[in-house]
């Protein structure tokens, strides 16, 4: 036998695992300690290539993981522990499978032969993640780690993005065996995601496109994650085809909001312009997005007149919730760079000005309007004075899930991809703070703002500790309206007004909360306050949480009722109480 | 449209259901036929019947048959949604080939004695199933075939003192040449 302990890939299991990172080019690892990762720990502090950012609660380590994955295109790296460690990241790898976000998880687990023991801190991990997962992997031996970790980094960044969890034994971590650097054969050959499109149906898409009497590009988080050439291609087929174009939450940014052909966000809560325009369209061309129910209204009603070209690069996304016409597998900014090429080679600008001009007096109705008031703050006119102040700037934004994320979606305008970090897909409250983080993480010397409501807030808030610990000057602007304003909305307008449990009786005093973290504390109550306090908030080189007293009972428009369809939105000057009643099925009355 | 108070859209689609039986070709490792069952039971798919075992161990290659019933758009999408799965190498819908061939296998049960007994054997052997134990009161009969010809059977022996069945579910290959 040969004398394997001066092979250099002669290593434990523990070792293995920071040497894959640092194989893999990660910078940044979120995590918290715990009984079964300690080997792995012990690593961590005996090396200077990967930075451990301790969290206060392993769901904040996801999300802000699912932050720093979104703002770099980089995979977002978590290491938790076993049993509770485990499942605390079911939420936020629920939230990254459902918005296509990249993270390896690295979970410790009991050793292999406790297994199935119900020993101390056990879980079935890799049975509780798994649809919480694009894949995940319970190593018992190893030698397989290796392989194991080289895939998942490949599984969780290509194709369709998303989460992947390796369940690593503490006596795997503890074992030695040989580690091997990245290649080919560590792939699962059943894996093969498809990134080219079928010549054939981008021609018959062009073709389609060419002859658009009513055209409309409906784009998603597709585009984004295809990384920042899918933006500017996408940019080119606007200029190129003069076709209006309308994006998904999750799509924000690909096409600038100071766009010309910019229609606004569509779906329940977009605009009146970009709604009427995927209604009356006579072909949708809908780019990385998955026609979600949001954005649908009633199935049988969407879009009924259009014929629709759908490029996804999940096979599973075409055909579940709307049936298409051009289906086109593969990667966003791939597809649209050969549709490019093809619609300049062979088609013309088709004449649409008709169409613009329907658009225009759709557009006139401003339906993002609100009355304006001198004495409260309106939240929409909050986050307009954000955006305003903040223009210019390198901004990042992330929010919880409510009104004000609904709000900062319709009123912060993007310029560019992986600036807006929002949970699209699971709606998760509590995950724009440690959101926040991660992404100031990645841009340590940029303006990362977390917008925020009252109520998510409080669901992570423990992370401004992590923030502090770290130097990581993030802003939580809260719109504080002491509601769970989207539940109060929907309680308003579909249960009768009958508000349950959906006021906060016993909201901390934030200022003092800032105080009591060792950040910064700051409020705004009355309009004339606010330009003040959001450029003071900008001016502070450390954490801030920024309590801003909004309108209490502000609801969300324009919003399209449930079981509508796109041209029967509710419109914010036709919301009055009655209008509103009659609108929504049941037809309650508002008090 | 009257639904009830809902931010969702409730209505279902009414579309006629197929029923559709699927090979599904796996690496067979821990856990796949969980990831299997698991995408039909979170996703509210039916299985009527499922079959499965290692059928190239050197590559350690697992076959799923899978027999589904939904409408043409979930049928689509069961299809999608099992080829995206990281350790599938391929899903073959049998049923649009056209061609494939679909048996089954029971052993059944029966307890009786008389007249009941001869008519057992009787239609037994007009079935084609082989005696594979017997008592003085009872049988147990071998089965094969397609599933409707198995439920037949079944049906048959009820009235004459069926015990229990053991069914094996759906296995189904293609005709001709071609593997899948």
């Amino acid at each position: 036998m040969t004398d394997k302990s001066h092979d250099p890939n002669q290593m434990t299991g523990a070792a293995m695992i920071v040497r894959a990172l640092i194989d893999h080019g990660v910078q940044h690892v979120f995590g918290y300690p715990g009984g079964a990762v300690l080997p792995i720990y012990d690593e961590i502090f005996q090396q200077s290539e990967v930075e451990h950012i301790l969290v206060r609660h392993e769901q904040g380590a996801g999300h802000a993981a699912e932050g720093y994955a979104r703002s770099t295109g980089k995979p977002g790296v978590v290491l938790v522990t076993s049993g509770p460690g485990a499942t605390n990241m079911v939420t936020p790898l629920t939230d990254a499978l459902m918005d296509s976000i990249p993270l390896v998880c690295i979970t410790g687990q009991v050793p292999t032969h406790l297994i199935g023991n119900d020993a101390f801190q056990e879980c079935d991990t890799v049975g509780i993640t798994r649809p919480a997962t694009k894949h995940n992997w319970l190593v018992r031996d190893v030698n397989d780690l290796a392989r194991v970790l080289h895939e998942a980094f490949y599984v969780a960044t290509t194709g369709r993005p998303g989460p992947v969890l390796v369940d690593v034994p503490k006596d795997v971590q503890f074992a030695t065996g040989t580690y091997h650097p990245p290649r080919k054969s560590d792939v699962h050959i059943s894996y093969t995601p498809r990134v080219k499109g079928d010549a054939t149906q981008i021609r018959k898409a062009v073709a389609m496109l060419a002859n658009a009497k009513r055209p409309v590009i409906y784009s998603g988080g597709g585009v984004i994650n295809s990384g920042p050439e899918a933006s500017k291609l996408l940019r080119q087929l606007v200029e190129a085809t003069g076709f209006p174009i309308t994006s998904t939450l999750m799509g924000l940014g690909a096409y600038p909001a100071s766009g010309p052909n910019w229609l606004g966000m569509l779906g329940m809560h977009g605009t009146y312009e970009a709604n009427m325009t995927m209604h009356d369209c006579d072909v949708m061309l809908c780019v990385g997005a998955r026609f979600d129910d949001r954005i649908t209204g009633r199935v049988d009603a969407f879009s009924p007149g259009s014929k629709k070209i759908h490029i996804d690069i999940d096979p599973s996304s075409i055909n579940k919730n709307i049936r298409v016409d051009v289906p086109i597998i593969g990667d966003a900014g791939n597809v649209l760079g050969d549709l490019l090429q093809v619609f300049k080679a062979e088609a013309k600008k088709p004449d649409i000005k008709a169409w613009w001009q329907q658009i225009a007096q759709w557009r006139a109705r401003n339906s993002l309007s609100y009355r304006k008031n001198n004495d409260i703050i309106l939240p929409q006119y909050a986050i307009q004075r954000l955006f305003e102040l903040t223009r210019g700037k390198d901004t990042y934004i992330t929010t919880e899930v409510g009104q004000h994320q609904m709000w900062a979606a319709q009123f912060f305008g993007f310029e560019e991809p992986h600036r807006w970090m929002t949970s699209g897909g699971l709606g998760t409250m509590g995950y724009g703070l440690p959101a926040a983080v991660g992404v100031q993480v990645a841009h340590p010397d940029s303006l990362v703002i977390d917008i925020a409501g009252d109520a998510s807030v409080q669901m992570t808030i423990q992370e401004m500790s992590t923030a502090v610990q770290f130097e990581l000057p993030i802003k939580i602007f809260i719109l504080n309206n002491q509601y769970m304003g989207m539940v109060r909305q929907w309680q308003q307008l579909l249960h009768g007004n009958r508000l349950s449990h959906s006021y906060s009786e016993a909201l901390p005093d934030f200022v003092k909360l800032a105080d009591a973290y060792g950040c910064v504390g700051l409020q705004a109550t009355k309009p004339s306050d606010l330009d003040g306090a959001i450029k003071e908030m900008i001016s502070i080189k450390r954490p801030v949480l920024f309590d801003c007293r909004v309108a209490a009972l502000e609801n969300c428009f324009p919003m399209i009722p449930s079981g509508k369809a796109h041209n029967e939105m509710l419109l914010p000057e036709e919301a009055t109480d009655e209008a509103t009643a009659k609108a929504f099925s049941g037809g309650k009355a508002l008090v | 449209m009257n639904q009830p108070a809902s931010a969702y859209f409730l209505e279902e689609r009414h579309d006629p259901n197929e029923t559709h039986t699927l090979s599904v070709l796996v690496q067979n490792e821990p856990g796949v036929l969980a990831r299997v069952i698991g995408l039909f039971s979170g996703r509210g798919y039916n299985i009527e019947s499922l079959t499965v075992s290692e059928t190239e161990s050197q590559k350690h290659l697992s076959r799923i048959t899978i027999v589904t019933t939904g409408t043409p758009m979930v049928i689509q999408q069961i299809k999608h949604q099992l080829d995206r799965m990281i350790p599938v190498y391929r899903v073959v819908d049998m049923t649009l080939t056209g061609s494939s061939i679909e048996r089954e296998l029971a052993m059944v049960k029966v307890r009786g004695g008389g007249d009941h007994r001869v008519e057992a054997l009787r239609l037994a052997d007009a079935f084609r199933a082989r005696v594979i134990d017997a008592t003085t009161e009872s049988f147990v009969f071998e089965i094969t075939g397609n599933s409707s010809k198995i439920s037949q059977f079944i049906d048959l022996m009820r009235p004459l003192g069926l015990v229990e069945v053991s069914r094996t579910g759906v296995a189904a290959i293609t005709r001709g040449p071609e593997g899948m």
